[in-house]
């Protein structure tokens, strides 16, 4: 008997069949594939399979531990609920490509050696990368291509850094990156570029809210957490992670409270929640690492609902930027309520899934005494809740009447965002199963009084400086410059007046190079050409003189021999 | 079940339920000041209400440096980045 099926090859075999049905038999083959994977990762055991050599490389695609299947878990799910988002998209290139890179996704979170986790690195980018080309607009395919650059930047790093750890190591297993010099700096570039750390985010609010609707979702779950994933396998207690972290939390929301488009307020606040993992991981305790991977796990579920709320309405009225929206709520009063669970649950209100997930991280920074970064980590919220839960849902379902009179979004999205928001909620009043999956044990109870008074009064008083500050907050038809600058606006421009430059330097080169071979060419002209000094005897008599030198010189050599 | 009506009937009553916010607010802070702090590992650990005046001035920081930031240079024109993007 097989005991080990890797859940990603029924995914890319999915992802390979799918264009074969048509109709209803399509769908149904679109909600099975993810069904069978979930069921496939349910039988899952730890241990280490699909070991083969390799060039002499030994090879694991499916390492199996605590750590992994927290992410592996979390992916099937979301990949299921995904699907039935997505089941009423009439186009097999979006759904090949999410199941691939959901499949792509869990074999690097299973990879257990750098190489395969290099492969499967690479696969994500070129599989995900229709989720934004297939949106159609000209936007979307530039976008994309961007996010293709970045990305495959970062692969070479990763790849840079695996032979030289490699070569150093002797070894290619994924622990624990202990070495000093390039290898640990690359990799750990690459790492970051994918956790969106900035100043290497750019992309990520760049692509997503140019993504397809359905295709968000994948996007939003899969490769920033497989970052956070293999951010805590291979650095855990890289103090720079912290401080990293603890920046990014505030830096998501502060480019939130500027943003006008609904899916860039969320892609910033993926920042800003990452920011809380990557801190975790860097201050590497038994308590802040199962609080990253609680977190990732929480996050991936909120972050989808929230994605699946915005994309519904961008699907119904066909407008994403807050300045165009407002007073939805009597049309979309579902889509609201579910949006308005993970908004709720984000901010980390109590009885929602933020709430016993990102508590865990601020109370490993409580329990180190680390004063600077918790009061970070509690400023994030703050803005969280702005951003999320009031500014993005007051300006799009209440406020003023925007005079769009959308429908309800279809069933099976406000399925999916049902079930979503079911598991939001379910986690947020009984998070023990979550716990019980970490990979540390796990003694902790976020339901305890003082820090529900602390979180409560934090939200509730933040949600009191919004009413009073609210002419302020509301959406302002601009964009905002971010680091992406350096390869859209200034950065591109520099590169154009470089490559004039060369453009203007080669001409010049060519030029003289050219006035060179002018003056050799005269110079010739003069001797061979017409009444030239070697041109004045015939050409049979040139040729009788050349024999002579040539059978002069063989005497001469000859001779010697 | 109309959820649309309901919601409905709750925002026809938004005066009386920010009203209710405000006064639950005010309980909030008053048990923070009554009940004995949980833990003592940073000075602010005793203060009560810390949290709600935390989160307030958090708040309007964040909105200030951002918009400041915004006004400064980080606000730019829609058409900002050129639509062709053709290079030059």
């Amino acid at each position: 008997m097989i005991d080990f099926i890797h859940p990603s090859l029924i995914l890319f075999l999915g992802a390979a069949l799918l264009p074969l049905f048509k109709g209803s038999a399509r769908k149904t083959v679109l909600l099975l594939v993810p069904a069978i994977a979930l069921a496939l990762i349910a039988t899952l055991t730890p241990g280490e399979y699909g070991q083969f050599e390799f060039l002499d490389m030994q090879l694991t695609t499916g390492r199996v531990d605590a750590l992994s299947m927290v992410f592996v878990w979390v992916f099937g799910i979301i990949l299921l609920i995904g699907a039935i988002y997505a089941l009423h998209v009439d186009d097999w290139i979006q759904h090949s490509a999410a199941l691939g890179y959901a499949g792509s996704a869990l074999g690097a979170v299973l990879a257990g050696d750098l190489l395969t986790l290099y492969v499967f690195w690479e696969l994500m980018v070129i599989t995900s990368v229709w989720l934004i080309w297939r949106r159609g607009s000209g936007v979307s395919y530039r976008a994309g291509m961007r996010y293709l650059i970045v990305h495959a930047i970062g692969g070479v790093l990763l790849l840079a850094g695996v032979i030289i750890f490699y070569q150093t190591t002797g070894s290619l297993t994924f622990d624990q990156i202990d070495v000093d010099g390039p290898a640990f700096w690359f990799i750990l570039l690459a790492f970051m570029i994918n956790a969106a750390v900035p100043p290497l985010h750019a992309w990520l609010a760049d692509a997503y809210p140019e993504a397809t609707i359905t295709g968000a979702i994948f996007l939003s779950a899969l490769t920033t957490k497989t970052a956070v994933y293999t951010l805590m396998r291979g650095y855990p207690g890289v103090e720079l992670l912290m401080w990293m972290g603890a920046i990014m939390t505030l830096y998501g929301v502060i480019y939130a409270v500027l943003a006008n488009d609904i899916r860039r307020i969320l892609a910033y606040h993926i920042i800003s929640q990452v920011g809380y993992m990557v801190c975790g991981v860097g201050m590497g305790t038994l308590m802040a690492l199962n609080g990253a991977g609680a977190h990732a796990f929480t996050h991936i579920l909120y972050k989808a609902l929230l994605f699946m709320g915005a994309g519904a309405v961008i699907y119904m009225t066909g407008k994403s930027r807050l300045t165009d929206l407002g007073g939805l709520y009597r049309y979309m009063p579902w889509t609201f309520l579910f949006y308005m669970v993970g908004a709720l649950s984000i901010s980390g209100f109590p009885l929602f899934s933020g709430f016993v997930s990102k508590t865990m991280i601020v109370e490993a920074a409580a329990m180190d005494y680390r004063a600077i970064i918790f009061l970070m980590l509690l400023m994030a919220p703050a803005g969280t809740f702005l951003s999320i839960g009031l500014k993005l849902a007051w300006f799009t379902f209440l406020g003023r009447d925007s005079g769009l009179r959308p429908k309800e979004a279809p069933p099976n999205m406000l399925l999916a965002m049902g079930i979503a928001a079911f598991l939001c909620f379910a986690i947020g009043v009984y998070p023990a199963p979550l716990y019980a999956l970490l990979p540390g044990p796990v003694d902790y109870n976020a339901y305890n009084i003082g820090l529900i008074l602390k979180e409560m009064q934090l939200l509730l008083f933040t949600g009191l400086a919004f009413f009073l500050l609210i002419r302020f907050v509301g959406g302002k038809s601009y964009i905002t410059l971010d680091t992406d600058w350096l390869y859209r606006g200034g950065g591109k421009w520099a590169a154009v007046w470089v490559r004039n430059g060369i453009v203007a330097a080669n001409i010049q080169a060519r030029k003289s190079v050219m006035a060179v071979l002018r003056n050799r060419a005269h110079g010739i002209r003069s001797r061979y050409g017409r009444d030239g000094k070697l041109a004045r005897s015939w050409p049979t008599g040139s040729m009788a003189m050349w024999t002579a030198i040539l059978l002069a010189s063989l005497l001469l050599f000859g001779i010697r021999q | 079940m109309d959820l649309g009506y309901w919601l409905e009937k709750l925002v026809r009553r938004g005066r009386l339920l920010s009203l209710l916010m405000l006064g639950l607010m005010a309980i909030l802070v008053i048990i923070d000041i009554i009940v004995p702090p949980a833990y003592t590992r940073f000075p602010w650990d005793g203060l009560g209400g810390f949290a709600a005046v935390y989160g307030f001035v958090s708040c309007v920081v964040l909105i200030a440096v951002a918009k400041g930031l915004g006004r400064l240079f980080l606000y730019q024109p829609e058409d900002y980045y050129p639509e062709n993007d053709s290079d030059d």
